[in-house]
């Protein structure tokens, strides 16, 4: 109960903080408008983008109702190919997997390309705990590395910054590498970063890429990029790792062209992301470059079990971040209010029954069940009808507070006693009307403070509609 | 106005919602006309008060249950359930019918409920097919529309479509007027700071538009935007969109005393 009681506060406070942040508010205010248009665009572009999307879905739940033989498939062709599969149950295990083969290639510099899952298994800490450096290498990672953040959005993961905050960050780490001057326009400030990162790329002993998907049919993971660096990432280091959940398995090419069709439209709006690449091994004798060895670290941690239960749908999320994107809440705090990686409406659903019902209370309830998420989704996950499952999971489990649950259900029994329900009202409605029929709004009500100490409350008219309906006709 | 010659016959009982019972019996009024206009008759059943929308969000499904029952028994006799409100009416469509998915007797009488209750505006206009309505409204107006009807009933034509018969009235779209005012029932509670915070941004977006009215379908909504306006002095009047279909805009917009008239 305690844990559940400081995991509120908590909450409470990171939203409090976060919206009292400029910086924060700045930037999401920049990125919401323009992440939706781009969408609205992408989706005129393509008549039968719903209809995509219905075949995305169909795809993805094809594979969850028949996940283990498509992961063996999988398996099987990435060892035909020359690489290892990895099976971890839980984040510890992939993580001492991760660490294990870094230490047999005695490597000491390890580059990474995005990924979700690497962030879920905290990865970067225990390698630095192990000894190596850690560089990531997509833009965003790489500024939030640099700010000893996490990402607060699982496609764009600094969105929460500023470029003046992003300026600052680049002249306080790079100008002891000789970048003296601030840089502040956009392309600038990439380029620094490339720059900066170049060196790191041909250093690097272990890369360690995510997946966007991985194709049984072929044995490759498939990477989604807008700026390459998943190419240098992958391909240039002695060793390839790949991090993925065991929902990223898909049957085919064909299914990942459909795939690929919502994937980019539904997150950044583009109808196509720059870099689309598949990687299915070590280097054979004919190629030209790629890594001498490649692992599939392969993550359950929690996957499985939601296969059984009413979540099952969840796991068809291929991490687009277009419900993030429209999601007024995440929009209004950020992704670092929610406490852990994934954030918005699909971190909300995810989060409890990745990492436990019991430490995430608010974040099921934190939402007006405004269900733009669900509409948007391009594999049509109903999230809003997930939350309010969670709803109903913590009501069960006793997590909501007891006085809250004691008043809802007084309520309720109230309300099934319509005339005692009217007989209650009378008096209350009567006192608000009375006080603030003049000036037609209440500046303060008991115990409703979290209302109107933003807003007036409208003064109700002082009988109810059925009372007033009923001595009018004269009948019930 | 053929069909509502063959339509008189139309019965229909109209469950109030909770809000409008207790804080806006107005639209209560309003419904009743628009319904009567369109050629329905038109029952107020005394046995109802809420559809257990409070209760269901905050997970407590035995409440929702005991009230929804309450619901599905007080309407069963009705021809048509008709709601001046998206969210209610996606409530008693949409979740009744999921909360009794393992009993097939309630399951069966939660489907037959939902199978007949109708949101007002698109009553009027997919059932009855009504063209226009009689009334005037001086004034320019925004409509916000609210979540549950536009995304889970598909309303948005349907009041527009009303409102473009009202003589006067000019309608003018606001930035973002699909996305959520921040009330969210018992959110707006839990969470004021968020709520407060989005609805500020709903009430940038009417003021922005440089409206004198905002319309919407959702009391719950409205008393949100209504009571933020005021708190920020803005002079914008909030009416439910029943209310100027129905030409009862004479007395005191939500939020307004008699002192602003
Ligand atoms: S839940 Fe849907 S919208 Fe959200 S990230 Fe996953 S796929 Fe995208």
């Amino acid at each position: 109960m305690s844990a559940v009681a400081s995991q509120k506060v908590a909450f409470r406070e990171r939203t409090t903080r976060a919206l009292r942040d400029s910086n924060l508010q700045q930037a999401m205010g920049k990125a919401r408008g323009g992440f939706v248009d781009k969408r609205l665009e992408a989706m005129a572009a393509l008549p039968e983008f719903d209809e995509t999307r219905d075949a995305a879905r169909d795809i993805k739940d094809h594979v969850l109702a028949n996940l283990d033989g498509y992961l063996e498939l999988y398996e099987q062709k990435v060892i035909e190919n020359g690489g290892q599969v990895h099976w971890a149950r839980t984040a510890e295990e992939a993580c001492q997997i991760v660490a294990d083969i870094c230490k047999e290639a005695n490597a000491q510099v390890v580059t990474k390309g995005k990924s979700m899952v690497s962030e879920e298994m905290h990865l970067n800490s225990v390698l630095e705990a192990a000894g190596l450096k850690v560089v990531e290498t997509d833009l965003g990672e790489y500024i939030v590395q640099l700010a000893g953040e996490t990402p607060s959005h699982i496609i764009a993961p600094a969105v929460h910054k500023t470029r003046e905050q992003i300026t600052e960050l680049f002249h306080e780490h790079h100008s002891k590498l000789g970048y003296t001057d601030r840089v502040t326009q956009r392309e600038a400030l990439v380029n620094e970063a490339r720059s900066v990162l170049r060196g790191t790329f041909v250093t690097a002993d272990v890369g360690i890429t995510g997946a966007n998907f991985l194709v049984a049919e072929t044995g490759a993971n498939v990477i989604v990029t807008n700026e390459g660096n998943g190419d240098l990432t992958s391909s240039l280091p002695r060793v390839h790792i790949v991090t993925a959940g065991i929902e990223k398995v898909i049957p085919s090419l064909d299914d990942l062209s459909v795939l690929l069709r919502v994937l980019a439209r539904s997150a950044t709006g583009q109808e196509m992301s720059a870099y689309t690449s598949l990687y299915s091994g070590p280097r054979q004798d004919t190629d030209s470059e790629g890594p001498e060895a490649y692992h599939v670290v392969l993550l359950d941690n929690g996957r499985s079990t939601m296969l059984g239960g009413g979540y099952r749908s969840m796991l068809r999320c291929i991490r687009c971040g277009a419900c993030l994107n429209h999601c007024p809440v995440y929009s209004a705090i950020g992704g670092h209010a929610y406490g852990w990686v994934y954030s918005g409406p699909m971190g909300s659903v995810l989060t409890p029954l990745l990492n436990g019902f019991d430490d995430s209370v608010d974040l099921p309830n934190a939402c007006t069940l405004n269900g733009r998420c669900k509409a948007v989704c391009p594999v049509r996950i109903p999230l809003s009808d997930l939350l309010l499952k969670h709803r109903l999971e913590q009501y069960r489990r006793r997590l909501t507070p007891l006085f809250g649950r004691f008043l809802v259900r007084a309520w309720a029994w109230v309300a099934t006693r319509p005339r005692l329900y009217q007989g209650l009202m009378a008096l209350p409605l009567w006192l608000m009307h009375w006080r603030g029929h003049r000036r037609g709004a209440l500046e303060h009500i008991p115990f409703a403070g979290g209302w109107t100490d933003s807003r007036d409350f409208p003064t109700p008219a002082g009988r109810s509609f059925i009372r007033q309906w009923h001595s009018r006709k004269g009948k019930s | 106005m053929n069909s509502d010659k063959i339509k008189t016959s139309t019965q229909v009982g109209l469950f109030v919602t909770c809000l409008a019972d207790l804080i806006r019996p107005q639209i209560g009024f309003a419904a009743v006309a628009l319904l009567e206009q369109a050629g329905c008759t038109v029952r107020v059943p005394r046995n109802q008060t809420c559809c257990g929308q409070p209760a269901l969000n905050s997970g407590d499904s035995a409440s929702t249950i005991a009230i929804a029952k309450m619901v599905i028994k007080t309407f069963a006799q009705d021809d048509y359930v008709i709601a001046a409100s998206g969210s209610c009416v996606d409530t008693i469509c949409h979740k009744y019918p999921e909360l009794f998915r393992n009993d097939a007797l309630w399951a069966g009488r939660a489907r037959a409920l939902a199978a007949k209750t109708w949101e007002l505006t698109s009553f009027l206009v997919e059932v009855m097919e009504l063209q226009q309505v009689e009334a005037t409204y001086d004034g320019v107006c925004s409509y916000h529309d609210s979540c549950s009807g536009l995304r889970e009933l598909g309303i948005y034509d349907q009041p527009r479509q009303l409102l473009a018969s009202v003589v006067g009235l000019e309608l003018k779209e606001m930035n973002e007027n699909n996305v959520c005012c921040g009330f969210g029932g018992l959110f707006s509670i839990k969470y004021p700071d968020i709520s407060t915070r989005m609805v500020s941004d709903k009430c940038a977006n009417v003021g922005h538009s440089g409206v004198d009215t905002l319309l919407g379908g959702d009391l719950g909504c409205l008393l949100n935007i209504a009571g933020r306006l005021r708190r920020e002095g803005a002079p914008v009047r909030v009416f439910h969109v029943a209310e100027v279909l129905a030409g009862m805009t004479d007395g005191p917009a939500i939020g307004e005393g008699e002192s602003d008239l």
